[in-house]
């Protein structure tokens, strides 16, 4: 594997309230090589949220405390930069796409109007600066990426004027705005129907083969993993229990947890024995 | 023949849509001509997207909406009829999404299933004898009765509910979505516990959901709903082996799934101009491939 894009070492987090402490990420290490498709997937409690959020420099202290450990972004450790430094590469080097597309847009302005200010000051923290109608010019531009078939009339839009599966659209679109090598994307598509889903999860593919961007999936969903990812870290209670290219894991995980993680889901072919007359794996 | 527990005839669900004026200017067909039944300790399963009405039906059987026509029957008798709130309660219940919020926070788990029991017309220690029956029977400690929603886990939480709605020995349990707030292992053991308690009270169930994997599992038969009109039905097995119609296969198609096995007998996606298309695009293609049969 060549050096990777990013690269977590050691990574220990504790969360600290009312004098008490809990450390809730042990030892965390995990690569996202360039141009890869690489799944962080968990039950809730796992900390794959915790995980997430220290690589996007979200995590605040306190209660959060990054006891050890290092993050490294194309051979810089983010956790050494000073906070100046650290904020200029969200939403340019690495871009967040948010779970729920009914929250994360405010529904008082258009969309043109939301992803215009977010690309004005994503251009700010980097120095430069576009007119109106070069906002508005890229703003399209990344609609017609995530496959918008009329970009004009979705950039006008309010947000409630839009379906769930096209507000997903348009998080990702903002994600794209200031062409991050690195998408994160927290539970993409599961407050969407299934069929919506499975055109969100095949933009995010089709924008990683073209646009040659890395994606890291975070979700507890194991049938959108192996759909999506080419590699995958199994975390439990903090730890990452296993780690294994997605075919392998799949096919022949090799920790108990990852089995019986798999061998909960539901399979499409049926079988399943329900209720303590047929004891599962 | 026996009666069957529930039994929906013809079943319509218009909703006005007025215009600045506060005239109805058009009505929204959420349910259109419904039909189905489930017999004594059958899981029905309604599979559908947002929009489908699943809901709206869920709804109306539950009394929380008022047919625009049709008929529903529980044992033969029809709900419509004047039948007391009451008495409409004995027989039905529900259980909802998210446990989280269909719990009242400021009452004990105890002071919680107390309602439907008071309700009954039990009183003093009955109460909590049954109370402590209940805990058990959805494999909860009898101490959970002092103990308030929020220390409680998800699944925990809905057993609890689980706990309320069959306090009043219904003879159908609509179930809304029971799982999908879970992680998947907890999801297995709460449909373990209905499985279990489906047998041991003869429970029917109507499992309302959008995951078709649990669906294929769980129930014995299901329905398929596109914009208010069940458009396929049958047994799970036959339906989830061989889907009939478009939407049914894109559904299932759709699914993400964690084995060879399972992406060996999904149907493909059918793409067009490269991309997934919507369920309206989908049909209305194959809709006009009727029609002109030549143009392909």
């Amino acid at each position: 594997m060549s050096e990777s894009l990013l690269s977590i070492r050691g990574l220990n987090v504790q969360f600290s309230a009312y004098g008490r402490s809990q450390q809730v990420l042990h030892d965390v290490s995990l690569d996202v090589p360039a141009h890869s498709q690489v799944a962080l997937v968990g039950e809730s409690g796992s900390g794959k949220t915790v995980t997430m959020k220290a690589i996007m420099g979200l995590l605040r202290d306190p209660p959060a405390r990054i006891l050890s450990g290092e993050i490294r972004y194309e051979g810089r450790d983010l956790l050494k930069l000073p906070p100046r430094e650290r904020k200029k590469l969200n939403g340019t080097e690495m871009s967040m796409v948010f779970q729920d597309p009914m929250s994360s847009l405010n529904p008082v302005f258009t969309i043109a109007d939301q992803l215009g200010t977010i690309l004005k000051y994503a251009d700010r923290r980097l120095g430069r600066s576009r007119s109106g109608r070069e906002r508005m010019a890229r703003v399209l531009e990344v609609l017609a990426q995530v496959r918008m078939r009329d970009p004009e009339r979705v950039a006008a839009s309010y947000p409630v004027m839009l379906s769930g599966g096209m507000r997903q659209r348009v998080l990702i679109a903002m994600a794209l705005l200031s062409e991050p090598k690195l998408l994160i994307a927290d539970e993409p598509g599961t407050a969407l129907d299934v069929t919506t889903q499975a055109q969100i999860l095949k933009l995010l593919k089709d924008l990683v083969a073209d646009r040659g961007l890395a994606l890291l999936m975070i979700t507890h969903n194991l049938g959108v993993v192996r759909e999506t990812s080419d590699y995958v870290y199994v975390m439990n209670k903090g730890v990452v229990v296993e780690h294994a290219p997605a075919a392998e894991l799949f096919s022949a995980p090799r920790e108990d947890y990852t089995r019986s993680l798999i061998a909960a889901v539901p399979r499409l072919t049926g079988g399943m024995r329900f209720g303590s007359a047929g004891a599962r794996v | 023949m026996t009666v069957p527990v529930l039994e929906i005839i013809g079943l319509n669900k218009g909703f006005p849509v007025k215009n600045g004026f506060g005239r109805t200017v058009d009505e929204v067909r959420a349910v259109d001509d419904v039909s189905f039944s489930i017999a004594k300790g059958e899981v029905y399963g309604l599979a559908g997207e947002s929009g489908s009405g699943k809901s709206t039906i869920a709804r109306m059987i539950m009394g929380l909406e008022r047919p625009t026509s049709g008929d529903i029957l529980i044992e033969g008798r029809n709900l419509g009829g004047g039948m007391a709130a009451a008495e409409k309660r004995k027989l039905v219940q529900m259980v909802f999404q998210n446990p989280g919020s269909s719990l009242n926070p400021r009452r004990t788990i105890g002071q919680s299933l107390r309602v439907p029991l008071e309700a009954m017309g039990l009183a003093g220690r009955k109460i909590d004898a049954r109370i402590g029956e209940l805990l058990d029977m959805v494999q909860l400690p009898a101490n959970f009765a002092e103990r308030f929603p929020h220390e409680l886990s998800g699944g925990q939480k809905q057993r609890v509910a689980i706990a309320r709605a069959i306090a009043v020995q219904p003879r159908l349990l609509v179930l809304d979505e029971p799982t999908s707030a879970l992680d998947v292992s907890v999801q297995a053991k709460v449909i373990d516990l209905l499985v279990d308690l489906g047998r041991e009270l003869e429970l029917s169930y109507l499992f309302i959901s959008h995951d078709l994997s649990l669906m294929r599992n769980f129930a014995d038969r299901i329905g398929v709903l596109y914009r208010g009109r069940i458009v396929e039905t049958g047994r799970s097995d036959a339906v989830f082996e061989n889907p009939a119609h478009d939407y049914t296969r894109l559904l299932i198609a759709s699914v993400p799934v964690v084995t060879a096995e399972e992406e060996a007998v999904r149907p493909k996606i059918p793409l067009i101009d490269g991309e997934i298309p919507t369920a309206e695009a989908l049909l209305a293609l194959r809709e006009q491939e009727r029609r002109n049969p030549t143009s392909e």
